[in-house]
């Protein structure tokens, strides 16, 4: 799954001729249905990466909605205007029923993308799905080399099967996005990554900094990288954007625990992001569901997907600016960022109406910038491993040893 | 497999749209758009004139002597600014070549 979702993506240096969707669209469409949808179609994933993304209560496989429901919602989101689907997870390819449910998504005129380890998929099954009419291909990748990947991943051999499904995937003519998720016990490889994303052939690059809740939030003292690493990456990004323009574009998402302002968090809540849990859940970011106290109403129930986006107590809950607090209601910021993660926010204050603690001018920031820092120059490298068993803690290791990598 | 990467768009140039970037009318919103990965585009009408005429046969050159023809305007000014728009469609990597033929 990635982070970098999270973000809604603008090129640096969108034309005139070409500008982006989002970026035309004036403060009174914004609230219009998003352009692209997440579905996270299962919770199931062989994978335990330490910093996963999906909420810390899993849905069990029992809850997923079904084909026939899903096929529903496709069909539904197409018919109101979205005009993109990424199918997530979890481990999409975890589904069954994934090819016909991208041959559905296709039919009703949707453009797809699969985000996805990797470590499921065979060449029958990536043809069958280019051949469903699959547009693009996301793979992750922890590192660029078995040992350090293999270990992040809690998988063994995930990370030759990754690159063996990468070349598949460009053998099929499928378009190819590397996503690396970076941290402190990986950012040294950050070149290497530059060049494995080359060298296999990828048009495009997520250079994605871990973000610090849900489980993540569990790993962050063996994660948080160090200031001198995260001035490394920007410098190294900046150097490779240039260097290969027109052959790879590099998007890199940054920890915002180093930043002054907070990042504007899914476009604002409830303004340009939507995503489907495998429940069927309408949420306004993967990690929603964190915050306590707020109901998800649910793409079972009476009401219409355009209804919940438009109408639902969980989305009008933080749109806009009328539900913020001092310093953001005065803040002359407050609608460029709209004070940050809400879910961040209620991670590390409690309340997800406070500012996110990622802004300069939360009374938390100067607290959080330090336990930061001290965890990134700490020497706890053993990771708590993400899985339905509730979690594993990594085995004492000479690569996780307490005296550090 | 894809081409080279970097394409160098000039008026002998036969770029198409590759397979992961549809160029579609958005029925909802009313404008047109090229659907990327994780990206949609909103070409202007000038833009989606010249994607149309760019269909993998035609040449830069073809493309700007229609336009020139159409709108009763100076060639070298329209050949300008459509390759200028190619290159950057091509620079953020949503731009192919269709191949050479051999005969």
């Amino acid at each position: 799954m990635s982070d970098v979702l999270g973000n809604p993506i603008i090129p640096p240096d969108a034309s005139d001729s070409l500008a982006v969707l989002e970026k035309q669209r004036s403060t009174a469409e914004a609230f219009g249905i998003p352009l692209a949808v997440l579905l996270e179609i299962t919770h199931r994933c062989p994978l335990q990466c330490p910093y996963c993304s999906n909420p810390v209560e899993l849905d069990r496989a029992g809850k997923e909605l079904t084909t026939e429901e899903w096929k529903k919602v496709l069909s539904e989101l197409a018919e109101i205007g979205v005009l993109q689907v990424h199918f997530s997870g979890g481990e999409p390819t975890a589904r069954k029923d994934l090819v016909e449910l991208v041959k559905h998504a296709s039919d009703v005129g949707l453009y797809t993308n699969l985000i996805t380890s990797a470590v499921l998929l065979t060449r029958d099954r990536l043809s069958d799905l280019a051949d469903a009419g699959l547009c693009h291909v996301q793979i992750s990748f922890q590192g660029t080399e078995e040992g350090l990947s293999d270990r992040v991943a809690g998988y063994k051999g995930a990370h030759l099967k990754k690159i063996e499904v990468a070349k598949l995937t460009r053998e099929l003519d499928l378009p190819l996005t590397v996503n690396a998720v970076m941290h402190r016990q990986n950012l040294h490889q950050l070149p290497d990554i530059i060049q494995m994303a080359v060298d296999l052939d990828a048009d495009r690059l997520e250079v994605a900094n871990v973000q610090y809740y849900g489980w993540a939030l569990k790993n962050r003292a063996a994660l948080m990288p160090t200031v001198a690493q995260l001035d490394e990456t920007t410098r190294l990004v900046e150097e490779a954007r240039e260097r290969l323009k027109g052959t790879l574009a590099i998007d890199y998402v940054v920890p915002d625990y180093y930043a002054l302002r907070p990042k504007k968090c899914m476009g604002g809540w409830g303004r340009q992001f939507f995503n489907i849990s495998p429940a069927g859940k309408v949420l306004p970011c993967h990690a929603a569901e964190s915050i306590t106290g707020l109901d998800f109403e649910s793409v079972r129930s009476n009401h219409s997907i355009a209804w919940i986006w438009q109408n639902s107590e969980a989305f009008n809950r933080y749109r806009g600016t009328g539900w913020m607090k001092e310093p953001c209601k005065s803040c002359e910021f407050r609608e460029i960022d709209f004070g940050g993660c809400r879910c961040q926010a209620f991670a590390l204050t409690g309340d997800a109406a406070n500012t996110d603690p990622a802004c300069a001018l939360s009374p938390l920031h100067e607290t959080i910038f330090r336990q930061a820092e001290r965890e990134a120059e700490g020497d706890t490298n053993r990771f708590l491993y993400r899985n339905f068993a509730g979690g594993t803690l990594e085995a004492e290791t000479s690569e996780s040893g307490e005296n550090g990598a | 497999m894809a081409g080279p990467r970097h394409i160098s768009v000039s008026e002998a140039s036969r770029p198409v749209l590759p397979r992961h970037a549809k160029l579609k009318y958005d029925e909802t919103r009313q404008v047109w758009v090229i659907l990327a990965p994780e990206r949609v585009l909103a070409p202007d009408e000038i833009a989606v004139e010249v994607l149309q005429l760019c269909n993998g046969e035609r040449n830069v050159g073809d493309v700007a002597d229609q336009l020139a023809a159409k709108y009763a305007a100076p060639r070298e000014a329209i050949l300008t600014d459509v390759i200028a728009m190619l290159q950057d469609l091509a620079d953020k990597g949503f731009l192919t070549e269709a191949r050479e033929k051999t005969p």
